[in-house]
């Protein structure tokens, strides 16, 4: 046992060449790898609804971040480092998503996550991305960023949402248009969010809810959900999506027939939707919730001008090419928000790789005020870094001769409300 | 509401559902008759008759009308003439095997489904009606002084709808007619009555497979010219009617046009009352049951003259 044969020696000794010589061989291969680290793009892996329910947010929030990444590529990157936008369709599927956001992490070896717009989409995709510890920026509005269903490493500094959205809105509406409101929103998450926290706001105003109806995402005919308005309501709060929205509104607009309730909606029922389409003239004098004013309102900012020009859309918010290409502009600014935060968290924490990502996370999470600037051209806001959720300014327009013209404009302080989850409490 | 107008609202847009379904299933029922094809693409013929009328109509720049008028015309006739294309170079080598043709109509579906996603895209886009008046209609209460006329909101139609009831209620006339009064109606019933005796007596049965499959897709490109005012041209909007059609033939008995009609007019008004005073879900449950319920018990459908 203790004499080594003379072919068992040989066969050590090959053994240790070989690993030399892989050693040797990688060498250059390592010197090659390093360099790169420096040089290389910074890959975005971005989430997009290009087909589906989606769909027509998709096309737009892919022009918003092609926009947006052009600017910082000219602006010399990200710590001198390009931007590379690595695209993936989801078909607006939670399913198809969480393999998305696992294509992005492990297939295409991508930085981070981003861009995630419906709700069902983020809640089905967040979770793969907290165990793969891929930051995932969504921007979504939805309230499960904020309420603390999802995790550390997702997080939504680029749109409001849903809970503050409404909680600003409902004083507006109770004291401007009634107090007896039916609520007609999808059913599913988003629409949820709709259906809990502006109940209990316009409660909080001293108003009721007299019937929640909930519309299937995919429904196509609506007519026959709308009996079921009682006959006292003074306010018909509406928020629809979906490729049918415009004849949601139609009908609407057919049922009523000119009387009925006041009239208040999320612009959500009519994104991507010209506004002076046949068959909605009905809705001159109603009130919309925008987050971004769609319509050039007269003090616009310089910012503004300049994200308008440099996404390709028009005064009245339809594309610069085609006038009845119509925008998804309320929602759009925030994939030019995020983006730009992500480059602000990437600069302070020193990014280099996907080993620093935790540091990117801590980076954001120490945001607090983003002032108005071309970096954030909807308006000013207040990062919570424990909700991981951006708060800022909304916007109540009123349909006048066509155009969507701005009346209100709350501020963050009306659209904020108690931590609900302390994201920072949770290991990175 | 109250529960009259909420009745008659119902009744309304039941009838509007049951108009264009009955339509769309004559198409399918035809097929299933004649040639025993199950046609799983049916609904993508619907859908394409809907996307090639917005099509139409957006490169009309005249009046919306005379676009809709022209869509009206030629869908049906270019998605009858891909439908014998599709026949001639696929059904037709299979030899119309029942289990082949499944698959490959299922093939099909898919075919013409991506195809139109990648050329038309993602996007739901309207097609304006040619007339298009919201029609308001009284009701009569009585109050204090007796009965009284009254305009309650939400009571109400829309010229264009009506105008879709009366064009299916013609068309359906026209199809009957077809079948019943024409050389070419008899020829098809003799295709289906028995295929080798007809073979046997000269009827050039290949070319009936491809007329009927050509005029079964027509059918439902009209079907989907006629909703697309009403609910935008969509690359996904040919499941719907595919399901509905599927159980509407089911329900009537597979191959039997009265049988058919008869049950997209059941279909359509219980999906439009059962919707409006419950759910839409539950109109669709109840659907499916009753047509689990007429396999169970009478499995050649209400009107079926055989077993299918």
């Amino acid at each position: 046992m203790n004499t080594l044969k003379p072919g068992q020696k040989t066969g050590i000794t090959r053994r240790g060449a070989l690993a030399g010589g892989i050693a040797a061989a990688s060498l250059p291969l390592w010197a090659r790898y390093s360099h790169a680290q420096t040089a290389a793009p910074i890959k975005i892996g971005f989430q997009v609804h290009r087909t589906g329910i989606g769909a027509a947010y998709g096309r737009w929030y892919d022009r918003t971040t092609q926009a947006a990444v052009k600017l910082i590529n000219e602006g010399g990157g990200i710590n001198g480092r390009m931007v590379e936008i690595v695209a993936e369709d989801d078909g607006t599927d939670p399913k198809r998503g969480a393999e998305v956001v696992e294509k992005f992490a492990n297939q295409h070896g991508c930085d981070i996550g981003f861009g995630t717009l419906f709700s069902h989409v983020v809640i089905g995709s967040a979770p793969r991305a907290g165990e793969l510890k891929l930051p995932y920026f969504v921007v979504s509005e939805g309230h499960h960023v904020a309420s603390g269903m999802l995790n550390r490493y997702t997080l939504q500094p680029g749109i409001t949402d849903v809970k503050s959205q409404v909680q600003a809105m409902a004083p507006y509406v109770a004291a401007n248009l009634g107090k007896k409101v039916t609520m007609v929103f999808p059913d599913f998450a988003f629409g949820h969010d709709h259906r809990d926290f502006f109940t209990q706001a316009i409660e909080a105003q001293g108003g009721e809810v007299l019937a929640h109806i909930a519309i299937p995402p995919s429904e196509t005919s609506f007519t026959k959900y709308f009996p079921k308005i009682p006959r006292d309501t003074e306010v018909l709060y509406h928020v629809m999506v979906g490729p049918a929205v415009l004849t949601f509104v139609k009908e609407l607009g057919e049922f009523f027939g000119g009387q009925g309730p006041a009239l208040f909606g999320f612009i959500d029922s009519l994104e991507a939707v010209a506004i002076d389409s046949p068959g909605l003239e009905f809705l001159e004098n109603s009130y919309f919730w925008e987050g971004m004013c769609r319509d050039q309102q007269p003090d616009q900012s310089e910012y503004e001008t300049a994200y308008r020009t440099a996404v390709g859309v028009n005064e009245h918010g339809a594309s610069v090419s085609d006038p009845r290409d119509v925008a998804t502009y309320a929602h759009m600014f925030g994939c030019w928000e995020t983006l730009h935060v992500i480059k602000a968290g990437m600069e302070a924490a020193g990014y280099t790789g996907p080993q620093d990502r935790a540091a990117l996370i801590e980076a954001v999470e120490a945001m607090t005020t983003l002032p108005e600037s071309l970096a954030h051209p909807q308006g000013d806001k207040i990062f919570n870094g424990k909700t991981h959720q951006v708060f800022g300014h909304q916007n109540i327009s009123r349909v006048e001769g066509g155009k969507l013209v701005r009346v209100h404009r709350t501020s963050i302080e009306d659209t904020l409300y108690p931590d609900e989850v302390d994201y920072t409490a949770q290991p990175l | 509401m109250e529960l009259g107008p909420y009745l008659v609202l119902a009744t309304l847009e039941g009838a509007v559902t049951a108009a264009v379904l009955a339509l769309t299933a004559v198409g399918l029922s035809l097929v299933f008759g004649v040639m025993r094809v199950v046609n799983i693409a049916h609904g993508e013929f619907f859908m394409l008759g809907a996307v090639l009328a917005w099509w139409i109509a957006q490169s009309v720049v005249e009046h919306p009308a005379i676009g809709f008028a022209l869509a009206l015309v030629a869908a049906p006739l270019i998605v009858g003439a891909l439908a014998v294309a599709a026949d001639m170079t696929i059904l037709k080598r299979l030899d119309y095997d029942p289990e082949r043709t499944i698959v490959a109509t299922i093939g099909l579906l898919y075919i013409i489904q991506q195809v139109t996603l990648m050329g038309y895209g993602p996007d739901a886009r309207p097609v304006e009606a040619p007339f298009n008046t919201r029609l308001a209609l009284p009701w009569f209460e009585h109050g204090a002084e007796g009965w009284q006329m009254i305009w309650p909101w939400g009571l109400g139609t829309t010229s264009y709808k009506l105008a879709v009831i009366g064009a299916a209620v013609a068309l359906l006339c026209a199809v009957w007619a077809l079948m019943a009064r024409t050389r070419i109606g008899l020829v098809m019933r003799a295709t289906q009555a028995d295929r080798e005796m007809a073979l046997a007596f000269g009827i050039p049965v290949e070319r009936v497979y491809a007329g009927v499959f050509g005029l079964g897709a027509a059918l439902a490109a009209l079907a989907g010219v006629l909703i697309v005012p009403i609910q935008q041209a969509h690359y996904l909007m040919g499941a719907d009617p595919l399901l509905l059609s599927f159980i509407v033939v089911i329900i009537g008995g597979l191959g039997s046009l009265p049988g058919t009609v008869l049950a997209a007019v059941l279909i359509g008004l219980s999906d439009g009352i059962i919707s409006v005073f419950f759910s839409p879900t539950l109109a669709k449950i109840l659907a499916t049951l009753l047509v689990g319920l007429v396999l169970v018990f009478r499995p050649q459908g209400l009107f079926g003259a055989r077993g299918a």
